[in-house]
Order: C-alpha cells, then sequence, then structure tokens
C-alpha cells in the first residue's frame, strides 16, 4: 500500500492542492483571489513536472497493475503538466479584464490535469475511464465559462451531450472487452488477443477506439470541435488544444500497445483510415474559415490526423514519432494561441482574420514570430514542424503504410494554402483598421518563444528526440 | 580552413540576423544601411567563395571540402562540393550582389527585402552543398518562404495569385520527392548523399493495383524526385508557375528566379536522379527526352506570342531548361557538360534580360512590349547592352549561349537523332522571338510621347551589367573555363551509370537463360 501510494504521490498532491485551494477560497477572497490562484496553480504544475522529469526512473506499477509509473507517462506527464501550465498563465490576464476568471478555473484544470495523468498512466479499462471521465467533467465546465454567452453555454453543452455519448461507446467496448477477456487488466487482455483474438473482443476493441477517437477529434468523430472551439472563451480553446490532445493520444497509444499489442493488424487498419481522413478534413474543411479560432480547430483535427499516422505503424518508432510530432504540435499552439490570445480592438477580443491587414508593418517582430509558427505548422523546412512530419512519415513507411505517407504530404499541401492565407493577410493584405496586441508581456513572451523554438529546435531538438525514444521503448515491448 | 563551405553559407544568414535585431526605422538612413549591409555582406560571400574556387581541385571526382556533423534522427549535417556543384556555387555568390545593387531604387520595407534575399542567398547555396538527403530537401524547400514574401509583398498587380501559385506548385512537387527521400532512408539506411551514390536500389519490377512497373522502386523513386525537379527546372507542361512568377515578381526576384532557383532542378537531376536510380533513368529517359524536345518548340512558340516583355523572357527561360533536361538525359559526356554549362551561361543571360526589363520598366512603370519602340534613339547605351544579351540569348557563337546549346545538341544527337532534329528548330524559333522583341522594343522611331524623356542607363546600371557581359563572351570564347570544372566529374558519372546499367541488364539476360 505504501508502495502504491509512493507511485501515484504527483496525482496525490496536485488532487490534495485542488481540494485545500477550493476549501481555502470559497472561505475567503473568492474571485478575488482568483489571479493568485492562477500563478500558483501553473507554479505547482511546473514543480511537479521538474520533480517527474527529474526523478522518475525506471517502471512501477501500482494497485495491482491498474496504474504505471513509466518513461512513457512520465513524458506524456511532463508535456500536459508544463502545456497546462503555459496555458494558465497565458490566459490570466485576458479572463481578468473581461471579467470571467472565476477561482473554479484553476481549481478545475488542476482536476482535469489529475485525470490526465490517470489517463497516460492507466493499465487497467476501469482507471482509463476514471481518468478520462474526470479530465472531461472539469473541461465540460470550464467550456462554459462564460455563463452569460450563449455561444459559451452552446459549447459546453454540445462538448457535454458529444462526450457522453462517446463515453458511452467507450464504456459499451470496454464491457464487451471485458466480456471477452475475463479482465479489466491490460495485462490480460493482452494475453487474451494474443494473435487470433475473439471477434467480440475486436468489436470492442473498435468502439473503445471509437470513443477515444472523439476525445483527440479524429474524423469521424471530430464534430463537435469547431464549435467548441469557436464558443469557448479563447484561453479555454487554447486548453483544449494542448494538454487535453497530449493525454488522450498517449491513453490511445497506451490502449493499442499494453490492451491489444498482440493484434496489430487489426487496429493498424483502422487507425490508418482515422488518420487519413483527419488529414484530408482538416486541410479541406479550414480553407473556407475566417474565424481563426476555428481554423485552429481544423488545424488541430488535421494535426491529430499525423500523429496518428506514427501511431498507426504499430512500430517503436511510431510511438517515438507520435511523442515527438505531439510535443511540437504543443509548443506551436501554445504559441499561437498566445497571438490569438492577443488580437483585440477596443478592448473586443478579435478572432476574424481579416483583421490582421498588413499586420506586418504595424508590428513586424510578432507578425514575423507568427510567420514561423505558422509555416511550422504548415510543415514546411526549415522549421521544427517539418521534422515532426518527418518523423511520422518515416515511421509509417516502415510499418509498410507508404499509401497513407504519400496521402499524408498532399494534404500538407492542401493544408499549407490556409496557414499561407493567414501570411498573406499579415503581410500583404490591404491596410485596415488596426488591431491592437501589445498588452500582455507574458503572451508577448510565449509567441516569442514558441517561434525560438521551431527556429533553434532543429540543431538539436533540445534532446527530446533521445527521451522520447526511451519513452517509446518503455511501452513497447 | 575545415568549415569553409559552411561559412560561405551562412554569412548572408549573419547579415540577415544583424538587419533583423539591430537595425531599427524606417527613414532613409536606415534604408542606405540596410542597403550596404547586404551589399557588403554578398560582396564577402563572394569573396570568400573565390577560395573555394581557387583551392578546388578538378582532377579529384569525389567531394571536396567536405563537413560532417551528427544530427538529429541519424541524419547528418554534411556538406561538400564536386565538380558539378561547385560551379553553381560560384554562380550563386557571383549573382547576389548584382541583384542586390539591382534593388538599389527599392524603398518599400527595405529591411525586409534585404532580410528576404539574404536568407535566400544562403538556402540556395545550402542546396548546392548539402551532402545529406534530408538537408538538401531542407534548403530546397526552404527557399520557398523568402521567394513567396518576395513575390508577395513586393510583386506587381496579381502579386497575390502568382505567390500563393508558385508556393503551392512548387511545394506540391516537393513532397512526393520527401516520400521518395524517407524510402531511401529506410532503405539504404543512410541519408549520407555520398553513400547513397554507392547503394544499389532495388530495381525488380512488380505491380501495383494491377500496373505493371519496369524498374520496380527505382522507376517510383526517379518519378517523385523527377515531380519536384521538374517543376522546379520547370519542364513542359509543369511550368505554368514560372510565366505567372516572373512576371509578378520584383525585378531582382525575377533574377534570382532565373539565374539561380531554375538551376536547382538541374543540378537535383544530375545529383540524385541520375546517379541513384540509373535503371528508373533508363526506362524514363525517352518520356523526359520528348518532353525536353516539345518543351522548347511549344514555349519558343508562345513566346512569340507575348505582349508581356517579362512573359516573354520568362517562357524562352523555359525553352533554353528545355536543351538542359535535353542534355542531362542523352548521359553522354557532351550531354551533360552541355547541360551544366547551358545553366551556368543562362544564369547570367537570364538574369541579364531581366535586368535590362528592369531599367526600362524603372523608368516607364510598364512591360508592354507596345508601350515601346525607337529607344535607341535615346537610349543608346542600353541598346547595345540589350542586344548583346539578346544575341547571346540566341546562341549567337562567341557568347556561352552557343557553347551550351551546340554541346547539349551533339550530345542528343548521338542518343536519339529524332529529338535533336527537333529541338535543333528551337535554335530558330529562338532567334525569331529575340529578335522581334528587340525590334519592337529598341529599334525604329521614336514616335511615343511618353519616351521622349527617357534617360539612358546611370553609372550604377552600366556597372551592373559590367560583369554580365564579361562573364557571357569570356565562357562563349573560352569554355573550357567551365568544362575543365566539370569534366572529371561529368565523366565519373556516366562511367557510373552505364556500369550500373549493364550490371543491371546482364543480371536480367542471366535471369531470363536460367528460365
Amino acid at each position: 500500500m505504501q508502495a502504491d501510494l509512493t507511485v501515484i504521490l504527483p496525482e496525490i498532491v496536485i488532487s490534495v492542492y485542488a481540494l485545500a485551494a477550493l476549501l481555502l477560497v470559497a472561505y475567503t477572497g473568492k474571485d478575488k483571489m482568483a489571479g493568485m490562484l492562477v500563478w500558483l496553480t501553473a507554479g505547482l504544475f511546473v514543480l511537479m513536472a521538474l520533480w517527474i522529469g527529474a526523478t522518475g526512473n525506471g517502471t512501477h506499477t501500482a494497485f495491482g497493475g491498474m496504474f504505471n509509473d513509466d518513461g512513457f507517462a512520465r513524458f506524456a506527464k511532463v508535456t500536459i503538466l508544463l502545456s497546462a501550465a503555459a496555458v494558465l498563465v497565458l490566459g490570466q490576464e485576458y479572463m481578468q479584464r473581461r471579467d470571467i476568471l472565476r477561482f473554479e478555473y484553476p481549481i478545475l484544470i488542476a482536476l482535469s490535469a489529475v485525470g490526465m495523468m490517470v489517463m497516460v498512466s492507466a493499465g487497467d479499462l476501469m482507471a482509463l475511464y476514471m481518468g478520462l471521465e474526470l479530465q472531461s467533467l472539469a473541461l465540460y465546465v470550464v467550456a462554459s465559462l462564460r455563463r452569460d454567452s450563449a455561444k459559451s453555454t452552446e459549447a459546453g453543452l454540445k462538448y457535454f451531450v458529444l462526450g457522453a455519448l462517446s463515453s458511452g461507446l467507450l464504456l459499451y467496448g470496454a464491457s464487451l472487452t471485458y466480456g471477452y477477456a475475463g479482465t479489466t487488466l491490460f495485462s490480460g487482455i493482452i494475453a487474451a488477443a494474443e494473435g487470433q483474438a475473439p471477434i467480440g473482443l475486436l468489436i470492442g476493441l473498435v468502439l473503445v477506439i471509437s470513443g477515444l477517437a472523439f476525445k483527440i477529434s479524429a474524423v469521424p468523430f471530430h464534430m463537435w470541435t469547431p464549435d467548441v472551439y469557436e464558443g469557448s472563451p479563447t484561453p479555454i480553446t487554447a486548453f483544449f488544444a494542448t494538454a487535453p490532445k497530449m493525454a488522450a493520444m498517449a491513453l490511445f497509444a497506451r490502449v493499442v500497445h499494453d490492451a491489444f499489442g498482440g493484434v496489430v493488424g487489426d487496429w493498424q487498419q483502422v487507425l490508418a483510415a482515422l488518420s487519413l481522413l483527419s488529414m484530408f478534413l482538416g486541410a479541406v474543411a479550414a480553407i473556407g474559415q475566417t474565424d481563426i479560432k476555428r481554423l485552429m480547430a481544423y488545424s488541430s483535427i488535421a494535426h491529430m490526423g499525423y500523429a496518428l499516422m506514427g501511431l498507426a505503424s504499430g512500430t517503436v518508432f511510431g510511438v517515438q514519432a507520435m511523442l515527438i510530432y505531439m510535443a511540437i504540435y504543443v509548443t506551436m499552439n501554445i504559441g499561437t494561441f498566445a497571438f490569438i490570445l492577443s488580437m483585440e480592438r477596443d478592448g473586443q477580443p478579435v478572432t476574424d482574420i481579416r483583421s490582421l491587414n498588413m499586420y506586418a508593418k504595424a508590428q513586424p517582430g510578432r507578425a514575423l514570430a507568427m510567420l514561423i509558427l505558422l509555416f511550422s505548422l504548415a510543415g514546411v523546412p526549415p522549421l521544427l514542424g517539418f521534422f515532426g512530419k518527418l518523423y511520422v512519415l518515416r515511421a509509417a513507411y516502415e510499418g509498410g503504410l507508404a499509401w497513407l505517407a504519400v496521402a499524408g504530404v498532399v494534404a500538407s499541401v492542401i493544408g499549407a494554402f490556409y496557414y499561407l492565407r493567414i501570411v498573406f493577410y499579415m503581410y500583404f493584405g490591404e491596410e485596415g483598421e488596426a488591431l491592437e496586441t501589445g498588452r500582455s508581456p507574458v503572451q508577448w513572451a510565449f509567441l516569442m518563444a514558441s517561434a525560438a523554438i521551431m527556429l533553434a529546435g532543429i540543431i538539436n531538438m533540445f534532446g527530446v528526440e533521445a527521451i522520447a525514444q526511451a519513452a517509446a521503448a518503455t511501452l513497447v515491448n | 580552413m575545415d568549415n569553409l563551405l559552411s561559412i560561405v553559407t551562412f554569412i548572408p544568414a549573419v547579415a540577415a540576423a544583424i538587419l533583423a535585431i539591430f537595425l531599427r526605422g524606417e527613414d532613409e538612413a536606415a534604408q542606405k544601411n540596410a542597403k550596404w549591409v547586404a551589399m557588403i555582406a554578398t560582396s564577402l560571400t563572394f569573396v570568400v567563395s573565390l577560395f573555394i574556387l581557387f583551392d578546388f581541385d578538378s582532377a579529384n571526382t569525389g567531394f571536396q571540402f567536405v563537413e560532417q556533423r551528427e544530427w538529429l534522427l541519424g541524419l547528418q549535417y554534411k556538406m561538400g562540393v564536386d565538380g558539378i556543384s561547385v560551379l553553381f556555387v560560384m554562380l550563386t555568390t557571383f549573382m547576389m550582389p548584382l541583384t542586390i545593387a539591382a534593388s538599389w531604387n527599392v524603398t518599400s520595407r527595405v529591411k525586409e527585402y534585404m532580410i528576404a534575399f539574404l536568407l535566400l542567398e544562403t538556402l540556395m547555396l545550402g542546396v548546392f552543398m548539402a551532402l545529406d538527403l534530408v538537408l538538401f530537401y531542407l534548403f530546397f524547400e526552404a527557399g520557398l518562404i523568402p521567394m513567396f514574401l518576395i513575390i508577395g509583398i513586393w510583386g506587381g498587380k496579381a502579386r497575390i495569385y502568382a505567390s500563393f501559385k508558385f508556393f503551392l506548385y512548387t511545394f506540391l512537387g516537393s513532397v512526393l520527392m520527401l516520400v521518395a527521400m524517407v524510402a531511401m532512408f529506410s532503405d539504404a539506411g543512410t541519408t549520407d548523399v555520398v553513400a547513397l551514390l554507392k547503394h544499389e536500389f532495388a530495381s525488380d519490377s512488380f505491380s501495383i493495383l494491377g500496373i505493371h512497373i519496369v524498374g520496380g522502386m527505382q522507376t517510383l523513386m526517379f518519378l517523385a524526385f523527377f515531380a519536384s525537379f521538374a517543376v522546379k527546372m520547370p519542364m513542359w507542361p509543369v511550368h505554368t508557375w514560372l510565366p505567372d512568377a516572373h512576371v509578378q515578381a520584383p525585378t531582382a526576384g525575377s533574377v534570382v528566379l532565373a539565374a539561380i532557383l531554375l538551376k536547382m532542378g538541374g543540378y537535383g537531376f544530375l545529383r540524385f536522379s541520375l546517379p541513384m536510380f540509373p535503371i528508373g533513368a533508363e526506362v524514363l529517359t525517352p518520356l523526359v527526352l520528348w518532353m525536353s524536345a516539345i518543351a522548347i518548340v511549344y514555349t519558343s512558340l508562345v513566346a512569340l506570342a507575348q505582349e508581356d516583355m517579362k512573359k516573354l523572357i520568362a517562357y524562352s527561360s523555359v525553352a533554353h531548361m528545355g536543351y538542359v533536361t535535353m542534355g542531362i538525359f542523352a548521359a553522354n559526356q557532351q550531354g551533360i557538360d552541355g547541360a551544366i554549362f547551358q545553366m551556368i551561361s543562362h544564369g547570367f543571360i537570364s538574369g541579364a534580360l531581366f535586368l535590362c526589363v528592369g531599367v526600362i520598366y524603372d523608368r516607364m512603370h510598364t512591360r508592354d512590349i507596345d508601350a515601346y519602340g525607337g529607344l535607341v534613339n535615346r537610349m543608346p547605351a542600353y541598346a547595345l547592352i540589350f542586344m548583346f544579351f539578346t544575341m547571346a540569348n540566341v546562341g549567337l557563337p562567341g557568347t556561352s549561349g552557343f557553347v551550351g546549346e551546340f554541346l547539349t545538341l551533339v550530345g542528343i544527337f548521338q542518343v536519339n537523332t529524332w529529338v535533336a532534329a527537333v529541338a535543333t528548330t528551337g535554335v530558330i524559333l529562338s532567334a525569331a522571338y529575340a529578335l522581334w522583341l528587340y525590334r519592337r522594343v529598341v529599334m525604329g522611331d521614336l514616335i511615343k510621347e511618353s519616351l521622349k524623356t527617357i534617360t539612358d542607363m546611370s553609372k550604377r546600371e552600366r556597372a551592373i551589367f559590367a560583369p554580365l557581359v564579361v562573364m557571357t563572351l569570356l565562357l562563349g570564347v573560352y569554355p573550357r573555363l567551365v568544362t575543365d570544372i566539370t569534366g572529371p566529374s561529368v565523366e565519373a558519372l556516366i562511367s557510373n551509370y552505364e556500369t550500373a546499367q549493364a550490371v543491371a541488364s546482364s543480371a536480367t539476360q542471366v535471369a531470363e537463360t536460367s528460365h
């Protein structure tokens, strides 16, 4: 028992912090302390990330295999915590000025972070579901944080209803899996699914994958994404686009490799199809968007397609490629959302991309940073986004999915068009009403740092490559 | 100096960084500083690159000045030059100071303009020096970003359309090459160009979706690389981005595009397509040769009908690039020597022609041929320079244009007489469109009211043309300056190419007899 608790100590610390903070703030300052609480939560996240990253080693399991602490989980957790911390501090000033910074916000984010940490460590279908639901429930609430806005409420409701549906699918799949494998432990399922898996188990697998595909917003389970991205307050959108995506993708990898690693051929086709559809729909549907948040929603759908391409290869290298891709994706998105958060006119947030007309003339520095991020998102060399694509392409090719690699690069050309369109507005457009973006130094710092990483990262990727390799090796064996 | 190549490559990038970080303001002094920084950086690059040329040992057919460092994903940062690439490096460093000088009159967003050109120079030099597949791709593709901005920001009226077309067209062409590179990486286990040149890729025929593919993987990889280089070159029928891009780009952009960027395709064929996929190349050679022949005749005819000077020269570029692909795929000494020669010489000549258009465009702000006529009356020096480069473009003996065309035609004649016959008509057609352009713009009486006050070339403009005239004449009368350097490397390339094909064909014969 003692040993079990040591393994989940980081999760316990954050949970206890969240509950204690809730009590304390509810009895004292309430929303007045929200700003302080945001920074405190972010600080705790960073501390925990450092702790997990620096002290974690080896593979430990707890509660009879329900919870794993291995290199893979640690890689995902560090990414999740750091990106959540970044998004928290990015949005603080934005929310404060618009009077939507409630004290529940950082606490809910902390709880959803705990959920995500459980997800990526899950070694059992029950643990998986617990983590997933803790994460999701917290997110349903924050999506409708702006209670007086119809759009925000709609986003929360939509997310909740469709999320409940996907949870249902997942649970149904889990129960089928349990029925045919006789256990909910991944280690038991993989033994039951070795070689020729029973058909019921395969149906269970497909349903579980559907539930997970909803969480990463892979096509055809993506319908909620544009509306929720658009309707939620921008800091929440930024959060949706980063940490939960990493968590769900890591969970995806864990389920297919830890629980169904014996039937790679069976899920490979499903993942390849999801990947193909996501890449193309993400690329094509974004072309007509004028709202930058909706555009980023489609962009993230396409990016999930590429990450799935790595996973679909079914190899260790594929998992490594996926982890690297996700780490790069999260970094790019933090920078991009730092910019989107700063877009405003007369104090009102602006999300129309046409408002960026000739932005480069007014703010050459920020425009250049955005230019770098956009080309990186499009996967144009020499930026880091290109290397993410290179990894997944290689994984797909070596996994025998050359056709998927070809489809992926073609989709990336289509996708390049809408990123270029933003560059076009910033650099070649007509001069229009000026856009204010200079308010927050925090947002500026994140934008610049993210762009700098896209440039400097190509030298050695700051060592992430080797860490991801070790992490992937602990997952696939 | 162990890292001479890196120094040459990154001097412009460092200068661009200095401009980006330290230069503030949009006033006249700041603009002047930006121009001078760019001028000094590009000139310095040229001077340093001369060391490469002087220390280059042309008898050595291997790579020289090689630098190698470990990089991500098992890739390498590896640079080096051989007889095929060294002249392209020199062409780039030679042309860049001239392009900067030609941009002296730019007034809008000068700092960004100079940064874009400096970065472009670094990327172009990197393309010709990279000895790692992915490093090559990185430089090759990254060049799209500054060029996209150059066309889009400083271009003409339809610049938006042209910049998007340029970017997406060339991007689509290249991504298939990326997949082929990934396949090569997986197959050979390395991205080192030197190792890959020795690697034999599988060439067993197989079927995909019922289509029988002769030459197997090699043919597919060849096609993937071909898609990229053919668009870049550009070859008929994927050349349509070029006239748009040329017409809309500012003068300096057109010069860089014509003089250097187009050469990346030809260089790619010589570095990758021919030596790495000899069987695939053999299978598809007839296709490439006929595409080249059609390009020469068709685009020359199209050039005859143009009303826009830049468009005319752009089509003439496509035609001249047709000689290059024809020479390369003739795959003999004259053909390939001629192709390289033609690329170098076209760099000087087409660059100069676009500069010629720039000179009168700066004065009249129109490129319509009909808006001119009789310029010789007020611009005698200009008429002389334009005459000289028109003749060089036509391929008058004594200019470098002649040597390249002649060598490629000699090369192709030994391989495919019909293609040679068709291509030769292009020589006549090029004389027709070039001379007709010259007559309409320069000759005749000066009747147009707007031209009555036009002034002849300034000292700066004459200074830009002087080195180009010298190089065109020098190479025209003493072509060994080029062929002495390229000869041994080309010879090695051809002997490897022929050996690989002979090995493959004897292997097929053995397989057939044993059946």
